[in-house]
Protein backbone atom coordinates (compact mmCIF):
# COMPACT_ATOMS: atom_id res chain seq x y z
CA UNK A 1 0.00 0.00 0.00
CA UNK A 2 1.14 3.72 -0.77
CA UNK A 3 0.06 6.83 1.11
CA UNK A 4 -0.27 9.39 -1.49
CA UNK A 5 -0.60 13.41 -0.10
CA UNK A 6 -1.28 15.50 -3.03
CA UNK A 7 -3.10 18.66 -3.43
CA UNK A 8 -6.09 18.67 -5.48
CA UNK A 9 -7.74 21.59 -6.52
CA UNK A 10 -6.36 23.42 -3.84
CA UNK A 11 -6.70 21.29 -0.75
CA UNK A 12 -4.72 18.72 0.30
CA UNK A 13 -5.74 15.25 0.19
CA UNK A 14 -4.45 12.10 1.82
CA UNK A 15 -4.88 8.85 1.46
CA UNK A 16 -3.70 4.80 1.64
CA UNK A 17 -4.20 3.01 -2.09
CA UNK A 18 -2.73 0.41 -3.22
CA UNK A 19 0.18 0.80 -5.39
CA UNK A 20 -1.66 0.06 -8.54
CA UNK A 21 -3.90 2.75 -8.70
CA UNK A 22 -4.18 4.72 -10.96
CA UNK A 23 -4.56 8.41 -10.96
CA UNK A 24 -7.51 8.60 -12.38
CA UNK A 25 -9.03 6.21 -10.31
CA UNK A 26 -7.87 7.69 -7.51
CA UNK A 27 -9.48 10.69 -8.22
CA UNK A 28 -13.02 9.29 -9.38
CA UNK A 29 -13.17 6.96 -6.31
CA UNK A 30 -11.24 7.76 -3.58
CA UNK A 31 -12.02 11.96 -3.87
CA UNK A 32 -15.30 11.15 -5.86
CA UNK A 33 -14.18 13.74 -8.16
CA UNK A 34 -15.79 12.24 -11.49
CA UNK A 35 -15.70 14.96 -13.73
CA UNK A 36 -12.73 13.22 -14.76
CA UNK A 37 -14.00 10.76 -16.94
CA UNK A 38 -12.20 7.22 -18.32
CA UNK A 39 -13.02 6.60 -22.19
CA UNK A 40 -10.40 4.38 -24.41
CA UNK A 41 -8.48 3.47 -21.14
CA UNK A 42 -6.00 2.93 -23.73
CA UNK A 43 -3.94 6.57 -23.50
CA UNK A 44 -5.53 7.35 -26.90
CA UNK A 45 -8.85 9.81 -26.43
CA UNK A 46 -8.02 12.18 -23.27
CA UNK A 47 -11.25 12.31 -22.03
CA UNK A 48 -9.10 11.31 -18.61
CA UNK A 49 -6.92 14.74 -18.94
CA UNK A 50 -5.74 16.51 -15.82
CA UNK A 51 -3.10 18.84 -14.83
CA UNK A 52 -0.39 17.54 -13.02
CA UNK A 53 2.09 20.58 -11.77
CA UNK A 54 0.26 22.91 -14.55
CA UNK A 55 1.18 20.45 -17.10
CA UNK A 56 -1.69 18.19 -18.90
CA UNK A 57 -1.19 14.64 -18.57
CA UNK A 58 -3.44 11.23 -18.85
CA UNK A 59 -4.57 10.20 -15.68
CA UNK A 60 -5.23 6.40 -16.84
CA UNK A 61 -1.59 6.51 -17.55
CA UNK A 62 0.08 7.55 -14.42
CA UNK A 63 -0.23 5.88 -10.99
CA UNK A 64 -1.19 7.69 -7.76
CA UNK A 65 1.83 6.96 -6.85
CA UNK A 66 3.79 8.92 -8.64
CA UNK A 67 1.62 12.11 -8.21
CA UNK A 68 2.63 12.08 -4.36
CA UNK A 69 3.67 15.21 -3.60
CA UNK A 70 2.39 16.88 -6.46
CA UNK A 71 -0.37 19.73 -7.37
CA UNK A 72 -3.85 17.90 -9.49
CA UNK A 73 -5.95 20.31 -11.23
CA UNK A 74 -9.28 18.94 -12.44
CA UNK A 75 -12.29 20.42 -14.07
CA UNK A 76 -14.11 20.64 -10.72
CA UNK A 77 -11.23 22.99 -9.97
CA UNK A 78 -11.48 24.93 -12.88
CA UNK A 79 -14.59 27.38 -11.75
CA UNK A 80 -13.95 30.28 -8.90
CA UNK A 81 -16.54 30.88 -6.75
CA UNK A 82 -19.23 28.74 -9.29
CA UNK A 83 -18.51 31.60 -12.12
CA UNK A 84 -17.56 29.37 -15.41
CA UNK A 85 -14.14 29.42 -16.35
CA UNK A 86 -13.20 31.77 -19.53
CA UNK A 87 -12.70 28.01 -21.56
CA UNK A 88 -15.80 26.31 -20.24
CA UNK A 89 -17.63 29.80 -20.95
CA UNK A 90 -16.76 29.73 -24.36
CA UNK A 91 -17.85 26.25 -24.68
CA UNK A 92 -20.78 26.99 -23.87
CA UNK A 93 -21.07 29.62 -25.92
CA UNK A 94 -20.14 27.76 -29.09
CA UNK A 95 -21.73 24.54 -28.31
CA UNK A 96 -18.33 22.88 -27.93
CA UNK A 97 -20.21 20.03 -26.68
CA UNK A 98 -22.47 17.23 -28.14
CA UNK A 99 -23.41 14.60 -25.35
CA UNK A 100 -20.37 16.05 -23.11
CA UNK A 101 -18.56 13.13 -22.37
CA UNK A 102 -14.79 13.97 -23.57
CA UNK A 103 -15.38 17.66 -22.25
CA UNK A 104 -13.56 17.57 -19.69
CA UNK A 105 -10.41 16.48 -20.99
CA UNK A 106 -10.80 18.47 -24.10
CA UNK A 107 -11.73 21.80 -21.69
CA UNK A 108 -8.20 20.75 -19.58
CA UNK A 109 -6.63 20.54 -22.61
CA UNK A 110 -7.82 23.66 -24.20
CA UNK A 111 -6.81 24.97 -20.79
CA UNK A 112 -2.99 24.24 -20.96
CA UNK A 113 -2.74 24.70 -24.49
CA UNK A 114 -3.91 28.22 -24.28
CA UNK A 115 -1.22 28.81 -21.53
CA UNK A 116 1.66 27.60 -23.43
CA UNK A 117 0.85 29.29 -27.02
CA UNK A 118 0.69 32.84 -27.04
CA UNK A 119 -0.45 32.82 -30.72
CA UNK A 120 -3.51 29.94 -31.32
CA UNK A 121 -3.83 29.52 -35.16
CA UNK A 122 -6.50 26.83 -36.21
CA UNK A 123 -3.84 24.27 -37.33
CA UNK A 124 -1.88 24.87 -33.73
CA UNK A 125 -5.31 23.73 -32.09
CA UNK A 126 -5.80 20.84 -34.45
CA UNK A 127 -2.32 19.39 -33.70
CA UNK A 128 -2.91 20.07 -30.18
CA UNK A 129 -6.16 18.73 -30.01
CA UNK A 130 -4.94 15.34 -31.36
CA UNK A 131 -4.53 13.48 -27.75
CA UNK A 132 -8.32 14.50 -27.70
CA UNK A 133 -11.49 12.11 -29.29
CA UNK A 134 -14.74 13.59 -29.46
CA UNK A 135 -16.90 11.03 -30.89
CA UNK A 136 -19.64 12.95 -31.60
CA UNK A 137 -17.25 14.37 -34.21
CA UNK A 138 -17.95 18.07 -32.73
CA UNK A 139 -14.66 18.63 -33.39
CA UNK A 140 -14.98 22.35 -35.00
CA UNK A 141 -17.28 23.82 -32.53
CA UNK A 142 -14.27 22.63 -29.87
CA UNK A 143 -12.41 24.38 -32.54
CA UNK A 144 -14.46 27.69 -32.59
CA UNK A 145 -14.80 27.57 -28.61
CA UNK A 146 -10.67 27.52 -27.86
CA UNK A 147 -10.34 30.05 -30.79
CA UNK A 148 -12.65 32.65 -29.32
CA UNK A 149 -11.07 32.44 -25.91
CA UNK A 150 -7.25 32.93 -27.71
CA UNK A 151 -9.09 35.83 -29.44
CA UNK A 152 -10.40 37.41 -26.43
CA UNK A 153 -7.53 37.56 -24.25
CA UNK B 1 -7.31 -2.56 -11.24
CA UNK B 2 -5.92 -3.41 -14.32
CA UNK B 3 -2.35 -4.03 -13.62
CA UNK B 4 -1.63 -7.05 -11.84
CA UNK B 5 0.10 -6.09 -7.85
CA UNK B 6 3.08 -4.62 -7.30
CA UNK B 7 5.66 -2.37 -5.41
CA UNK B 8 5.93 1.10 -6.37
CA UNK B 9 9.16 2.71 -5.03
CA UNK B 10 10.92 6.25 -5.85
CA UNK B 11 14.48 6.47 -6.47
CA UNK B 12 16.10 9.80 -5.43
CA UNK B 13 19.19 8.87 -7.35
CA UNK B 14 20.45 6.48 -9.84
CA UNK B 15 22.73 5.16 -7.94
CA UNK B 16 19.78 4.32 -5.99
CA UNK B 17 17.47 3.22 -8.69
CA UNK B 18 20.36 0.80 -9.47
CA UNK B 19 20.90 -0.92 -5.88
CA UNK B 20 16.41 -1.03 -5.62
CA UNK B 21 17.19 -3.10 -9.14
CA UNK B 22 19.67 -4.94 -8.15
CA UNK B 23 18.10 -6.01 -4.91
CA UNK B 24 14.86 -7.06 -6.79
CA UNK B 25 14.18 -9.93 -8.64
CA UNK B 26 11.75 -8.36 -10.79
CA UNK B 27 11.84 -4.87 -11.49
CA UNK B 28 11.32 -2.59 -14.56
CA UNK B 29 12.11 1.35 -14.25
CA UNK B 30 9.47 3.69 -14.77
CA UNK B 31 10.46 6.93 -16.38
CA UNK B 32 7.66 8.95 -18.07
CA UNK B 33 5.38 5.50 -17.91
CA UNK B 34 3.67 6.18 -21.73
CA UNK B 35 4.32 2.85 -22.92
CA UNK B 36 5.18 0.68 -19.80
CA UNK B 37 1.60 1.71 -18.05
CA UNK B 38 -0.61 0.52 -21.18
CA UNK B 39 1.80 -2.33 -21.25
CA UNK B 40 0.90 -3.54 -17.19
CA UNK B 41 -2.39 -2.43 -17.91
CA UNK B 42 -2.99 -5.15 -20.48
CA UNK B 43 -1.24 -7.29 -18.24
CA UNK B 44 2.08 -7.69 -21.14
CA UNK B 45 3.96 -7.20 -18.47
CA UNK B 46 3.86 -7.76 -14.69
CA UNK B 47 6.61 -6.55 -12.58
CA UNK B 48 7.08 -7.19 -9.21
CA UNK B 49 8.82 -4.03 -8.01
CA UNK B 50 8.14 -0.56 -9.74
CA UNK B 51 10.76 1.66 -9.64
CA UNK B 52 10.03 5.40 -10.33
CA UNK B 53 13.00 6.99 -12.38
CA UNK B 54 11.33 10.41 -13.10
CA UNK B 55 12.50 12.67 -10.16
CA UNK B 56 15.98 12.04 -10.32
CA UNK B 57 16.51 15.55 -11.45
CA UNK B 58 19.93 14.98 -12.63
CA UNK B 59 18.38 13.25 -15.42
CA UNK B 60 16.49 16.13 -17.02
CA UNK B 61 18.65 18.68 -18.45
CA UNK B 62 19.38 20.15 -21.98
CA UNK B 63 22.99 21.19 -22.34
CA UNK B 64 24.78 23.06 -25.37
CA UNK B 65 28.33 21.83 -25.85
CA UNK B 66 30.68 22.81 -28.57
CA UNK B 67 29.90 19.96 -31.23
CA UNK B 68 26.77 18.38 -29.75
CA UNK B 69 23.64 19.21 -27.69
CA UNK B 70 23.14 16.93 -25.01
CA UNK B 71 19.99 15.78 -23.45
CA UNK B 72 19.28 13.84 -20.20
CA UNK B 73 17.54 10.74 -20.16
CA UNK B 74 14.68 11.85 -18.24
CA UNK B 75 14.09 15.08 -20.42
CA UNK B 76 10.59 14.96 -21.59
CA UNK B 77 9.65 15.55 -25.13
CA UNK B 78 7.50 18.64 -24.21
CA UNK B 79 10.96 20.52 -23.24
CA UNK B 80 13.00 19.22 -26.22
CA UNK B 81 9.88 20.61 -27.83
CA UNK B 82 10.27 23.80 -26.72
CA UNK B 83 14.01 24.01 -25.72
CA UNK B 84 15.47 27.11 -27.64
CA UNK B 85 18.84 25.63 -27.75
CA UNK B 86 17.73 22.71 -29.16
CA UNK B 87 15.75 24.49 -32.10
CA UNK B 88 18.78 26.62 -33.10
CA UNK B 89 20.94 23.96 -33.38
CA UNK B 90 19.24 20.66 -34.88
CA UNK B 91 15.46 22.20 -35.52
CA UNK B 92 14.60 18.24 -36.81
CA UNK B 93 15.20 17.00 -33.31
CA UNK B 94 12.86 19.63 -31.53
CA UNK B 95 10.16 19.22 -34.27
CA UNK B 96 10.40 15.22 -33.97
CA UNK B 97 10.04 15.40 -30.85
CA UNK B 98 6.42 17.51 -31.10
CA UNK B 99 5.36 14.74 -33.31
CA UNK B 100 5.56 11.95 -31.22
CA UNK B 101 2.12 10.88 -29.26
CA UNK B 102 -0.08 14.08 -28.18
CA UNK B 103 0.59 16.74 -26.00
CA UNK B 104 -0.30 14.92 -22.42
CA UNK B 105 2.25 11.92 -23.85
CA UNK B 106 4.86 14.46 -24.58
CA UNK B 107 4.24 15.70 -21.39
CA UNK B 108 5.23 12.11 -19.55
CA UNK B 109 7.82 10.55 -22.09
CA UNK B 110 10.84 11.05 -21.88
CA UNK B 111 14.25 10.22 -24.26
CA UNK B 112 15.24 7.75 -22.49
CA UNK B 113 12.64 5.70 -21.86
CA UNK B 114 11.80 5.77 -25.47
CA UNK B 115 15.36 4.47 -26.05
CA UNK B 116 15.61 2.12 -24.13
CA UNK B 117 12.26 0.55 -24.70
CA UNK B 118 13.12 0.74 -28.83
CA UNK B 119 9.55 0.47 -30.33
CA UNK B 120 10.23 -0.56 -34.17
CA UNK B 121 7.66 2.34 -34.70
CA UNK B 122 8.98 4.91 -31.84
CA UNK B 123 10.21 8.40 -33.68
CA UNK B 124 13.21 8.90 -31.00
CA UNK B 125 15.18 5.87 -32.83
CA UNK B 126 15.48 7.70 -36.08
CA UNK B 127 16.96 10.38 -34.48
CA UNK B 128 19.32 9.12 -32.39
CA UNK B 129 20.65 6.86 -35.60
CA UNK B 130 20.49 9.41 -37.87
CA UNK B 131 21.96 12.22 -35.95
CA UNK B 132 25.01 9.02 -35.41
CA UNK B 133 24.30 9.63 -31.57
CA UNK B 134 26.41 8.37 -28.33
CA UNK B 135 24.02 7.13 -25.44
CA UNK B 136 25.31 7.14 -22.39
CA UNK B 137 25.03 4.88 -19.53
CA UNK B 138 26.19 4.94 -15.72
CA UNK B 139 28.61 2.93 -17.14
CA UNK B 140 30.02 3.90 -20.84
CA UNK B 141 28.63 5.45 -23.96
CA UNK B 142 27.12 3.69 -26.75
CA UNK B 143 27.40 4.64 -30.19
CA UNK B 144 24.40 4.47 -31.86
CA UNK B 145 24.81 2.31 -34.30
CA UNK B 146 25.34 -0.34 -31.60
CA UNK B 147 22.67 0.69 -29.63
CA UNK B 148 19.61 -0.39 -31.48
CA UNK B 149 20.16 -4.66 -31.34
CA UNK B 150 16.12 -5.51 -32.66
CA UNK B 151 12.65 -5.20 -31.88
CA UNK B 152 12.12 -3.89 -28.43
CA UNK B 153 15.55 -4.40 -27.85
CA UNK B 154 19.01 -3.00 -27.55
CA UNK B 155 22.66 -2.95 -26.14
CA UNK B 156 21.32 -2.08 -22.45
CA UNK B 157 22.28 -4.69 -19.59
CA UNK B 158 19.83 -5.44 -17.12
CA UNK B 159 19.38 -2.56 -14.54
CA UNK B 160 21.66 -0.14 -16.77
CA UNK B 161 20.06 3.41 -16.48
CA UNK B 162 21.13 5.72 -19.64
CA UNK B 163 21.83 9.05 -18.55
CA UNK B 164 22.16 10.96 -21.15
CA UNK B 165 22.34 11.36 -24.99
CA UNK B 166 24.82 13.01 -26.73
CA UNK B 167 23.45 14.34 -30.52
CA UNK B 168 26.50 15.81 -32.74
CA UNK B 169 25.04 18.97 -34.55
CA UNK B 170 24.82 18.41 -38.40
CA UNK B 171 24.91 20.75 -40.67
CA UNK B 172 21.57 20.20 -41.67
CA UNK B 173 19.16 17.92 -40.76
CA UNK B 174 15.42 16.99 -41.53
CA UNK B 175 12.58 14.02 -40.11
CA UNK B 176 9.54 13.43 -42.10
CA UNK B 177 6.77 10.99 -40.72
CA UNK B 178 3.61 9.43 -42.14
CA UNK B 179 1.89 8.66 -39.01
CA UNK B 180 -0.62 5.87 -38.14
CA UNK B 181 -3.64 7.96 -37.76
CA UNK B 182 -5.04 6.15 -34.82
CA UNK B 183 -2.01 5.54 -32.72
CA UNK B 184 0.34 8.59 -34.01
CA UNK B 185 3.35 6.02 -34.56
CA UNK B 186 5.15 6.29 -37.31
CA UNK B 187 4.05 3.67 -40.64
CA UNK B 188 7.30 5.42 -41.87
CA UNK B 189 9.39 7.54 -39.96
CA UNK B 190 12.83 9.14 -42.38
CA UNK B 191 15.59 10.95 -40.49
CA UNK B 192 18.62 12.74 -42.66
CA UNK B 193 21.27 14.38 -41.28
CA UNK B 194 24.13 16.38 -44.17
CA UNK B 195 27.14 16.35 -42.23
CA UNK B 196 29.66 17.79 -44.98
CA UNK B 197 31.33 14.83 -46.06
CA UNK B 198 28.84 12.43 -44.57
CA UNK B 199 25.31 12.19 -44.51
CA UNK B 200 22.81 9.30 -43.02
CA UNK B 201 19.81 8.53 -43.01
CA UNK B 202 17.74 6.05 -40.49
CA UNK B 203 14.29 4.36 -40.78
CA UNK B 204 12.15 3.89 -38.35
CA UNK B 205 8.27 2.39 -38.29
CA UNK B 206 9.25 0.17 -41.65
CA UNK B 207 11.18 -2.64 -40.04
CA UNK B 208 11.77 -4.31 -36.80
CA UNK B 209 14.33 -2.09 -35.66
CA UNK B 210 15.04 1.26 -37.18
CA UNK B 211 18.01 0.96 -40.22
CA UNK B 212 20.29 2.86 -41.90
CA UNK B 213 19.95 3.17 -45.86
CA UNK B 214 23.94 3.35 -47.46
CA UNK B 215 22.82 3.49 -50.55
CA UNK B 216 20.68 6.90 -50.05
CA UNK B 217 23.43 8.16 -47.92
CA UNK B 218 25.99 7.52 -50.76
CA UNK B 219 23.79 9.35 -53.10
CA UNK B 220 23.29 12.13 -50.79
CA UNK B 221 26.92 12.18 -50.24
CA UNK B 222 27.02 13.49 -53.60
CA UNK B 223 23.81 15.70 -54.11
CA UNK B 224 21.79 16.43 -50.86
CA UNK B 225 18.88 16.94 -52.90
CA UNK B 226 15.59 14.60 -53.18
CA UNK B 227 15.85 13.82 -56.75
CA UNK B 228 19.66 12.57 -55.85
CA UNK B 229 17.76 9.38 -54.53
CA UNK B 230 15.23 9.02 -57.23
CA UNK B 231 15.18 5.09 -57.95
CA UNK B 232 16.95 3.61 -55.00
CA UNK B 233 14.38 0.70 -54.16
CA UNK B 234 14.38 -0.39 -50.28
CA UNK B 235 13.62 -3.92 -50.75
CA UNK B 236 10.36 -5.24 -49.53
CA UNK B 237 11.07 -8.45 -47.65
CA UNK B 238 12.03 -7.42 -44.50
CA UNK B 239 10.33 -5.13 -43.74
CA UNK B 240 6.65 -4.68 -41.46
CA UNK B 241 3.51 -6.58 -42.55
CA UNK B 242 0.07 -5.25 -40.66
CA UNK B 243 -3.81 -4.34 -41.41
CA UNK B 244 -2.26 -0.63 -41.96
CA UNK B 245 0.02 -1.08 -44.61
CA UNK B 246 1.58 -4.00 -46.63
CA UNK B 247 6.05 -4.13 -46.94
CA UNK B 248 5.69 -2.96 -50.25
CA UNK B 249 4.19 -0.63 -49.18
CA UNK B 250 5.85 0.84 -46.46
CA UNK B 251 8.74 0.42 -48.88
CA UNK B 252 7.28 3.00 -51.10
CA UNK B 253 6.74 5.34 -48.33
CA UNK B 254 10.40 4.85 -46.99
CA UNK B 255 11.50 6.94 -50.29
CA UNK B 256 8.88 9.73 -50.00
CA UNK B 257 9.20 10.14 -46.63
CA UNK B 258 12.87 10.37 -47.22
CA UNK B 259 12.47 13.36 -50.46
CA UNK B 260 10.21 14.88 -47.55
CA UNK B 261 12.75 14.69 -45.08
CA UNK B 262 15.77 15.87 -47.18
CA UNK B 263 13.47 18.82 -48.45
CA UNK B 264 12.75 19.69 -44.62
CA UNK B 265 16.83 19.94 -44.60
CA UNK B 266 17.07 22.19 -47.39
CA UNK B 267 14.75 24.66 -46.86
Amino acid sequence: MAIVSLTVNGKAVRAEVEDRTLLVHFLRDHLHLTGTHVGCDTSQCGACVVHVNGRAVKSCTIFAAQADGDSVLTIEGLSVDGALHPVQAAFQEHHGLQCGFCTPGMIMTAVDMLARHANLDGATIRHELEGNICRCTGYLNIIKAIRAVAEAR
Amino acid sequence: MYTLPFRYVRAKTVAEAEALFRESSDARYLAGGQTLIPTMKQRLAAPADVIDIARIASLSFIRRERDSVVIGSGTRHADVVSSAGVRAAIPALASLAGLIGDPAVRHKGTLGGSLANNDPAADYPAAVLGLNATVRTTTRGIAADDFFTGMFSTALEPGEIITEVHFPVPRRAGYAKFPNPASRYAMVGVFVADFGNTVRVAVTGAAPCVFRVPQMEAALARNFAPDAIAGIEIPADRLNSDLFASPEYRAHLVGVMAKRAISAAVL
